[in-house]
């Protein structure tokens, strides 16, 4: 009954991993931002990782698949349930 | 609305199989001042809170906090899955396995189901505030004590991580008190 889990492909880590240190930092800097909207290096740091957030998000999705229903395409094998859940990676 | 994100918000790896481990971790999952308890008590005071910086703090640590909570479920789920029905009884979930099989629950490492009176909303804003950063450190006392608990260095990363973002949901707490004593402030003199 296990899934097996699968070798996953090179590069998948540590791309998922610099996705998730970009979105952390700017979850975290929102935050900030509610009790310190006038700190310029915040700001400035929050709009310059948004965009990198969107470059590093469309090269994993190209290569390992959907994040959200909002990127899931028309084209199989690329769909929603074809790549693993979270806690099975 | 919210939209799901195929991803932890970070990453969770574990040594190994570890039942011992998982039944203290669950304290989290379902306990008085775990994950769960958390995002439902700022998720439900987001509504009436004055100020929308009051609002967003509300909202969205109340959504982070549902990421903690599949978290910790990850962490159980990673820790339990290759366990025998004897390691686990073994490990004091014999209990839990008879009722619930591999299934996570929520309830409290002592096995005592989440209950909903874990909770405030008092529609007192500097009530509710002080409640949400007492939460807070208690569940960074709570991480703490998993991580002086814990045998597995790897979950004790993770564990770290979610002690960290206790401690910083505190301060945005602390600075939303502060936020209110400043409109008080304005009311009384202009
Ligand atoms: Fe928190």
């Amino acid at each position: 009954m296990n899934d097996t889990v699968q070798a996953k492909p090179q590069g998948y880590y540590e791309s998922l991993f610099s996705i998730q240190a970009v979105e952390f930092t700017l979850l975290d800097l929102s935050l900030y931002l509610l009790t310190h909207p006038m700190d310029a290096a915040a700001l400035q740091q929050y709009s310059q990782l948004s965009q990198q957030l969107k470059e590093l998000t469309r090269r994993f999705e190209d290569q390992f698949g959907p994040l959200t229903h909002r990127s899931v395409g028309p084209n199989p094998p690329y769909g929603w349930v074809a790549t693993p859940w979270p806690w099975e990676v | 609305m919210w939209i799901y994100e195929k991803k932890l918000e970070y990453p969770v790896r574990v040594s190994g199989c570890n039942p011992n481990l998982a039944k203290f971790l669950i304290e989290q999952y379902g306990g008085s001042d775990g994950e769960l308890a958390a995002a439902l008590r700022y998720l439900n005071q987001r509504y009436s809170i004055p100020d929308s910086r009051l609002k967003g703090m509300m909202n969205d640590i109340g959504t982070e906090e549902l990421a903690h909570l599949e978290m910790i479920a990850t962490m159980v789920y990673k820790l339990t899955k290759d366990a025998t029905p004897q390691q686990l009884k073994a490990a004091g979930l014999g209990e839990h396995y008879v009722n619930h099989g591999k299934d996570l629950y929520y309830e409290n490492a002592g096995g005592v189901p989440f209950s909903v009176r874990y909770i405030q909303g008092k529609g007192d804003p500097i009530a509710d505030l002080y409640e949400n950063i007492a939460a807070e450190e208690k569940a960074r006392a709570t991480y703490q004590f998993l991580i002086d608990i814990s045998d597995d260095p790897m979950v004790n990363d993770a564990l770290a991580f979610l002690r960290e973002r206790e401690v910083i949901h505190s301060q945005r707490f602390r600075e939303g008190v502060e936020i209110l004593k400043e409109a008080q402030l304005h009311k009384a003199y202009y």
